[in-house]
């Protein structure tokens, strides 16, 4: 037991918690975004991986890190674009459109990669985020480091959650966003059209999700290279169910999720005899336990999934 | 511009599409290999020589279709009744450790070699069966969503296979590799052409090709799998036990994929590794939207992406093009198929 203590007393953990989630909170606002419109978008994997990669060759070829970051968001509004034309006017599977998306995004990333960097032996750093001194408050004790010391994404991050919760609740193109994923032939009727609505909110979201995968190489780990994403896009997926579609919960979800990853990262160094392994897979089984207790109370957006068509009912 | 469906889908258009979507991936392929410096006509003259050019890459190319067959079965069998298996990857990992674990059974080297093989190939195949059946069940139980389920139990089952074969299936004569212990010689499929890895797997996946084929178009069950996929609904109506048969269907594509790693352990490698599939399960679903989810056509399209990966091997090592633009050109495909199957289904009016 006082092992557990000493994890939780220990400041590294929270610190770690803010920084493990950004790139989480990231991807689930923009699957959260493409799934309030109606349109699933299992392409986030892939295009986690493409923001990661395009992040790092921005900076590596000598842009700097926002620069980065912005090349990234377009990287993944172009992969969301591409989504979007496939799954809302051709309303072709959103599962298999999404899965190939994100089998192309990843791929060409690494050809991409491998073109840049033809033999490496350890893949080449960029100098990263600088954790900030918000108001000038990082070096109060505790609170410091893990509120006002994180990197400017991580504060991106939390701006967008409130961004976004205020632009889906209370604006009008909030409620045009949602009556897409609730009612697009109601939105028709107002005189907006779903089909443009949809295709602007999926690129919107891809965007976010790239920048998701931008954050691991230009804070996190410094470099890019192939796998890094690791199953980040499809736990974001499972966030959004877990959030029932509302930022502000997934905000919660993201945070929660990074706590007990920054936990068992730490419990790995001081537990001895129990395979790391094993430490792994909690976050991935974490995710089904959160899908299971969420599955029957979730409220899905009534036309996810479900293309539209004029005059098709 | 809008979409107008065809009263009937023309035979002509449905065999043209995947020629015309594989086109169209190449073309585009083309223009990256053109960016990179390279001439595309020559790299794809150099895959093709990769591929089928000497015996020795001709072997390779079809030891490689062999578990793309089984992955790409298992993705469309799930696919056509709308179960959306996307955990075929770590399905084919613990099928090859089922296998493993069995070889390490001291019983199972003094039979004769077909029962053993026999032993092995059904171990695989439960093993994949037990996977995809979970996230099934929470989907027929609590209506979990089994697309993501099934993606996330993929790094679950490849951490498991790294626990077990690190833990008490590390084989002690590796040189501390983390590698299971090889099956013994009377589990191994006899090969197909002397000093080559080409082995009997590809016929048993040949044969299950045509199994499948049989029962999705000719039997009870097929045609319930289908109506389910189709229309839930109707299919309760007309009488389809749906759990029944959605479960039924998960044991074919899970087994399947199961018996993909299985083979390739009992064919090729003998022990597992987790570097044991270069996403096998993965490209099975690109497989089996290539193939439009016929199990006949599933052959072919596992040929094609044999063909890409077995050539873009040697052609990157010739044109030093990276070898990853097979897997650009193979997820491509994916989706130009996608909008050829539409274009089969809809034509365009202005």
């Amino acid at each position: 037991m006082s092992v557990i203590f000493d994890i939780l007393a220990a400041v590294g953990l929270w610190e770690a918690v803010l920084r493990i989630a950004t790139p989480l909170i990231f991807g689930t606002l923009g699957v959260l975004l493409c799934e309030r419109v109606g349109v699933l978008n299992l392409g986030i994997e892939g295009i986690m991986t493409f923001g990661a990669m395009v992040g790092w060759l921005t900076v590596y070829s000598g842009g700097d890190l926002w620069t980065g970051m912005a090349a990234a968001a377009l990287g993944g509004a172009a992969f969301g674009l591409l989504h979007a034309i496939l799954t809302v006017p051709l309303g072709l599977s959103q599962h298999v459109t999404g899965l190939g998306i994100t089998l192309f995004a990843s791929s060409f990333a690494y050809y991409v990669f491998r073109l840049a960097v033809p033999v490496a032996t350890s893949p080449p750093t960029v100098e990263p985020f600088r954790p900030l001194d918000v108001f000038g408050l990082a070096d109060l004790p505790v609170v410091g480091p893990v509120l006002f010391g994180q990197t400017a994404p991580t504060y991106l991050a939390l701006a967008l959650v409130v961004v976004l919760a205020w632009v889906i609740y209370r604006t009008p193109l909030g409620l045009a966003l949602r009556m897409a994923g609730e009612n697009p032939h109601a939105l028709d009727a107002q005189g907006v059209d779903p089909i443009r609505l949809r295709i602007w909110a999926i690129m919107a979201g891809s965007a976010l999700m790239a920048m998701g995968g931008a954050f691991l190489t230009l804070a996190a780990f410094n470099s890019f290279f192939p796998t890094m994403v690791q199953g980040r896009g499809w736990i974001c997926v499972a966030l959004v169910v877990f959030a029932s579609w509302r930022p502000g919960r997934a905000l919660l979800g993201a945070l929660l999720f990074a706590f007990f990853d920054a936990f068992q990262l730490r419990l790995q160094t001081v537990v001895d005899g129990v395979p790391y392994q094993l430490f792994l897979m909690a976050p991935y089984l974490l995710s089904i336990l959160a899908l299971i207790v969420m599955a029957r109370r979730a409220r899905v957006p009534q036309a996810l999934m479900q293309p539209y068509r004029r005059g098709e009912r | 511009m809008r979409f107008e469906r065809r009263d009937r889908p023309s035979r002509a258009l449905s065999v043209l599409a995947p020629l015309g979507a594989i086109m169209a991936a190449l073309l585009v392929a083309g223009v990256l290999i053109a960016t990179a410096g390279a001439n595309p006509l020559t790299a794809y003259a150099l895959i093709l020589d990769g591929a089928f050019g000497s015996r020795l890459g001709f072997s390779e190319t079809l030891t490689r279709t062999t578990p793309l067959i089984l992955t790409g079965l298992a993705a469309a069998v799930a696919f056509r009744a709308r179960v959306w298996n996307i955990g075929g990857e770590g399905q084919f990992y613990l099928g090859a450790l089922a296998v493993a674990a069995i070889g390490m059974v001291p019983a199972l080297a003094g039979l004769p070699a077909p029962l053993a093989i026999l032993i092995c190939a059904a171990a695989g195949a439960v093993a994949g069966m037990v996977l995809l059946l979970v996230p099934l069940g929470l989907r027929l139980r609590f209506g979990v969503d089994e697309v993501v389920t099934t993606l996330l139990l993929n790094f679950v089952a490849v951490l498991f296979v790294s626990l077990m074969i690190e833990g008490p299936m590390k084989d002690p004569l590796a040189f501390g590799w983390p590698q299971s212990v090889p099956i013994p010689d009377n589990a191994i499929l006899p090969t197909l052409m002397d000093r080559t890895r080409l082995h009997a797997g590809l016929l048993i996946a040949l044969a299950l090709a045509v199994a499948v084929w049989w029962v999705q178009a000719r039997s009870v069950f097929g045609l319930g799998a289908r109506a389910a996929g189709l229309s839930p609904r109707a299919a309760a109506f007309a009488g389809v036990p749906l759990a029944r048969t959605l479960l039924l269907v998960g044991c074919l594509s899970g087994g399947l994929a199961g018996l993909a790693g299985a083979v390739e352990v009992m064919g090729v490698k003998a022990y597992v590794t987790t570097d044991l599939s270069p996403n096998y399960g993965y490209s099975g679903i690109v497989i089996a939207m290539l193939a439009n989810l016929n199990p006949l056509g599933v052959i072919a399209a596992a040929l094609f992406s044999a063909v890409m990966f077995v050539g873009a091997d040697s052609m990157s090592r010739a044109l030093s093009i990276p070898s990853y633009i097979a897997d650009v050109t193979v997820a491509l495909s994916l989706l130009t198929m996608l909008v050829a199957i539409f274009l089969t289904q809809y034509r365009i009016r202005r």
